[in-house]
């Protein structure tokens, strides 16, 4: 008997090579994806590829939008990667983002109305961004470590709970009294917003604190116990607790931070480009940045590629939108095609695919 | 007499590994034929093929002279070949009678059910409380459930894997009364172990096998147990070295005292009263089969389980039940659990890595937090030499190392922590008899230096070679030390079956 089907057998040892590789093949098939896509729906597929991903960074201004975009995703993703690693799955980022913003904008919006200026308001803004998102992280993992409640539920749910409020304050309390009844803030004074970087372009401070914080991240990954800790626990939590590592500690410590990244990555958002708070202050970056954190493989620098890869299909949404009139939403299929595919991919991390030729069994 | 099963030429390779090599030999007819090796010799890669879990690359097998070449254990079990494993798979929360149907390939009614169950019971002597639930059944009733489940099938050949490892002496005399009237009812069983003793007592045929190739197959009378170990081994072991300092004058320096605990958990084991005292230099073994509150108990002393009376541990006079493992490491206590693969180890980080898993008090793995990597590296390099660990280096995963490397490795890092005090569960658990030597050997050359040892153990002829005193756990309940020197395998048998 011969068999020439393809046969997936175990390594026997992860391939540290394929989990490098397997991005990139995941992003080639989500090319090769999204080519056929287009040419069904009448578009020569060069030319929507290009569009997509070549004219939105052809130009300065297009560059500096990709850094704008990639700054909130590497800075939730970085924090998200502390969760994962852990096994904790926080996929509540979006929330902890918008009370961020809440908690951050909402000092600077007083600082703006009593005209309070200096060089020490926009830290405090900043401050109060972490401590809002790392606020709003803090209950799923009490929850979890008190009650043994799934984090993916409740950290999900607090999602939209951070909405509610953003909502009610932007309709409510903390609406523009001059602003022709819009549901949005006063804009923030000039001290509580995010500087910007280079005249003309939209990339700001914010940029700075995400490099940062993604170094800050590196070292403790590959040179702290912390790190450690994270790796062992998320690996083996019997082995954690061998180790005597409290496991508790960690789920609190990991919401913490992820939280305030996403906090600040919120305050990034209102006191940056936006320059005062409404509605719609993130384009789902919290939920993108779970896609970008796996992309980069948990790995700070991985996350840095992989964010601007994800950012990069925001603005080719933006652009197909305008030139090829097709519904933006197309960005976030090239998105779940890239989580699928790799997934997909991540299968060559421990098997291979053989084709064997070969006599298997006789008789 | 003829043969009723005949293996030619067959091989089963695994990435990395030979398992099966040529493999040749005969099965007589009503007979019981053992395979013999140790662990990972290749003897359950052999027994799956048989069973049909595991296709051969190679080979053929001939069952009544007839090709043989099933796909699944369901084709197996038609062709009059049942299997009893060595891990039980029966459903805990169900009854035997639940159990035995859900076995069944066809619908049978109870009530037949029980009247096919209850003439095996009796013709074989395999005596079951039909209602109960799996739960409240000893190991050794749990496996006559599984041998009924077989015999439902009237199967022509019996594979029988490892089946004493978890059954206490009194209960293996049972089991050998059952496997004589199988052999008088036209049954051939296929007996498979790594225990010499066994082989002599039961079988009538042995096949030697070692690395994965066959070495001999020969007649069990005309061999004894030093001919059949020099054969599995391939090499002679030299004696362990026993040269024991007086430790019943010495100082008292762990204990245990009145340890109670009810967990309201069908599941897991309430431990009742448990007392003992481990005094310096002393190895103190406590025996018992799997499953009566050791992994329990083991959980306690390591402080992964952290108790509220902190009295009830006592070291150096100082009550640790609080505490927990990273306490009390720094008190010097060092811990090996069972499990080598994700608990006292992980598979899938470098032996540099894990090193720093157990940290103690003195060494300079880390300076406020951040990890000092040459000084991890140089303890790494010291355990692989001064262990025998064969590994291609410091980098390499441990799960890449075989169980007996592993386990070098492991103990050896608690070791060379100069523990004065060593807790370990089942030291040689799944090793090659080299690595098992080796580590025996290590643990009394640490009682000589003065550390208390406490092993928890399965394996009886383990704690006899190296212990001082044992005492036996069961269900919960710890029976008081014997002094190894005069113990009886008689009067040991009864403790672990609960006769105090």
């Amino acid at each position: 008997m011969k068999s020439y089907l393809p046969k997936i057998i175990s390594r026997g040892h992860p391939s540290t090579i394929m989990s490098y590789w397997a991005p990139v093949i995941a992003i080639f098939l989500t090319l090769l994806t999204g080519s056929i896509i287009f040419s069904f729906m009448g578009f020569n597929p060069l030319f929507a590829l290009h569009t997509f991903f070549i004219s939105p960074i052809s130009t300065s201004y297009g560059i500096s939008e990709l850094f704008l975009k990639a700054t909130p995703l590497a800075l939730i993703g970085v924090g998200l990667a502390f969760c994962f690693k852990n096994n904790i799955y926080n996929i509540g980022a979006e929330g902890q983002l918008t009370m961020g913003a809440i908690f951050g904008g909402g000092i600077g919006i007083l600082f703006s109305s009593l005209d309070v200026n200096g060089f020490w308001v926009l830290p405090i803004v900043i401050l109060f961004g972490a401590i809002g998102g790392a606020f709003w992280a803090l209950i799923p993992a009490i929850l979890k470590i008190k009650f043994n409640t799934n984090e993916i539920l409740t950290s999900l749910m607090l999602v939209y709970i951070a909405a509610l409020i953003l909502d009610y304050l932007v309709v409510g309390p903390w609406r523009d009294p001059q602003g022709y009844s819009f549901p949005k803030t006063r804009p923030f004074n000039e001290s509580s917003r995010m500087p910007l970087l280079f005249e003309g372009l939209r990339i700001h401070f914010g940029l700075i604190l995400t490099i940062i914080s993604i170094l800050v991240s590196w070292f403790i990954f590959s040179k702290t116990i912390l790190g450690y800790q994270l790796k062992v626990s998320g690996l083996s939590p019997k082995a954690s607790k061998f180790a005597g590592f409290s496991q508790n500690s960690l789920v609190v410590l990991t919401f913490i931070i992820c939280g305030s990244f996403a906090g600040i990555a919120g305050v990034g958002e209102v006191t940056g480009p936006i320059g005062l708070i409404y509605r719609d202050i993130s384009p789902n970056y919290g939920f993108t940045a779970i896609i970008v954190a796996f992309l980069g493989r948990l790995h700070p620098i991985g996350i840095i590629f992989s964010s601007l890869i994800i950012a990069l299909t925001y603005l080719g949404a933006e652009d197909a939108q305008l030139f090829m009139q097709v519904p933006q939403a197309v960005g976030f299929v090239f998105q779940g095609l890239v989580l699928f595919y790799l997934l997909g991919a991540d299968l060559l991390i421990n098997y291979k695919i053989t084709f064997n030729k070969k006599e298997i069994y006789e008789f | 007499m003829n043969n009723i099963i005949e293996i030619k030429k067959l091989s089963k390779s695994f990435p990395g590994t030979l398992a099966n090599d040529n493999i040749s030999f005969n099965i007589k007819n009503n007979s019981v034929h053992a395979i013999l090796g140790e662990n990972g010799a290749g003897k359950s890669t052999l027994v799956k093929i048989l069973y049909g879990i595991l296709e051969p690359d190679n080979g053929t097998i001939l069952l009544n002279n007839k090709n043989f070449a099933v796909k699944s254990p369901s084709e197996s079990r038609n062709l009059g070949i049942g299997m009893v494993f060595q891990h039980f798979s029966l459903f805990d929360s169900l009854t035997v009678a639940e159990n035995l149907v859900l076995g069944l390939d066809e619908n049978i009614s109870f009530s037949k059910l029980k009247e096919q169950v209850e003439s095996i019971s009796l013709k074989y002597e395999l005596p079951l409380d039909y209602d109960a639930p799996i739960t409240n059944l000893s190991a050794g009733e749990k496996q006559r459930v599984e041998i009924v489940r077989i015999l439902l099938q009237n199967p022509k050949v019996l594979i029988m894997d490892e089946p004493t490892s978890v059954l206490t002496p009194q209960e293996v005399d049972k089991l050998f009364v059952t496997l004589r009237k199988l052999i008088n009812d036209d049954k051939t069983i296929l007996y498979i172990t790594h225990k010499l003793e066994e082989v002599k007592k039961i079988c009538d045929e042995v096949t030697i096998m070692r690395n994965g190739k066959i070495i001999e197959t020969c007649n069990a009378k005309n061999e004894d147990v030093k001919s059949l170990a020099s054969k599995m081994l391939g090499k002679k072991l030299p004696e362990i070295e026993k040269s024991k300092i007086n430790s019943d004058n010495k100082k008292t320096v762990f204990e245990v005292n009145n340890l109670d605990l009810k967990y309201n958990d069908p599941f897991l084991v309430d431990l009742n009263n448990i007392s003992f005292k481990v005094r310096e230099g002393e190895i103190f073994g406590i025996a018992g089969i799997a499953g009566n509150g050791q992994s329990e108990i083991m959980n306690i002393l390591t402080g992964e389980e952290i108790i509220k009376k902190k009295s009830a541990i006592k070291c150096f006079g100082t009550d640790i039940g609080n505490l927990g493992p990273k306490k009390r490491r720094e008190m010097s206590i060092a811990f090996v659990p069972e499990d080598r693969l994700g608990h006292s180890a992980i598979p899938q980080l470098s032996l540099l890595d894990n090193v720093l898993l157990s940290q103690f008090k003195g060494n300079q793995f880390s300076k406020f937090g951040v990890i000092n990597k040459n000084e991890i590296k140089e303890k790494t390099i010291e355990i692989i030499k001064n262990f025998n660990v064969v590994t291609t280096g410091y980098n390499s995963f441990a799960g890449s190392l075989s169980g007996g490397n592993l386990q070098k490795f492991v103990i050896g890092r608690e070791i060379l922590s100069n523990p004065k005090i060593l807790i370990i569960s089942h030291p040689t658990w799944g090793i090659d008899a080299g690595a098992e030597l080796f580590i025996r050997q290590s643990l009394i050359n640490l009682a000589k230096k003065g550390t208390a040892i406490i092993v928890i153990s399965q394996d009886i002829d383990e704690l006899l070679e190296i212990t001082d005193r044992i005492s036996v756990i069961y269900k919960g309940n710890l029976s008081d030390p014997l002094d190894t020197k005069n113990i009886s395998l008689e009067k040991l048998g009864l403790l672990m079956g609960g006769k105090f």
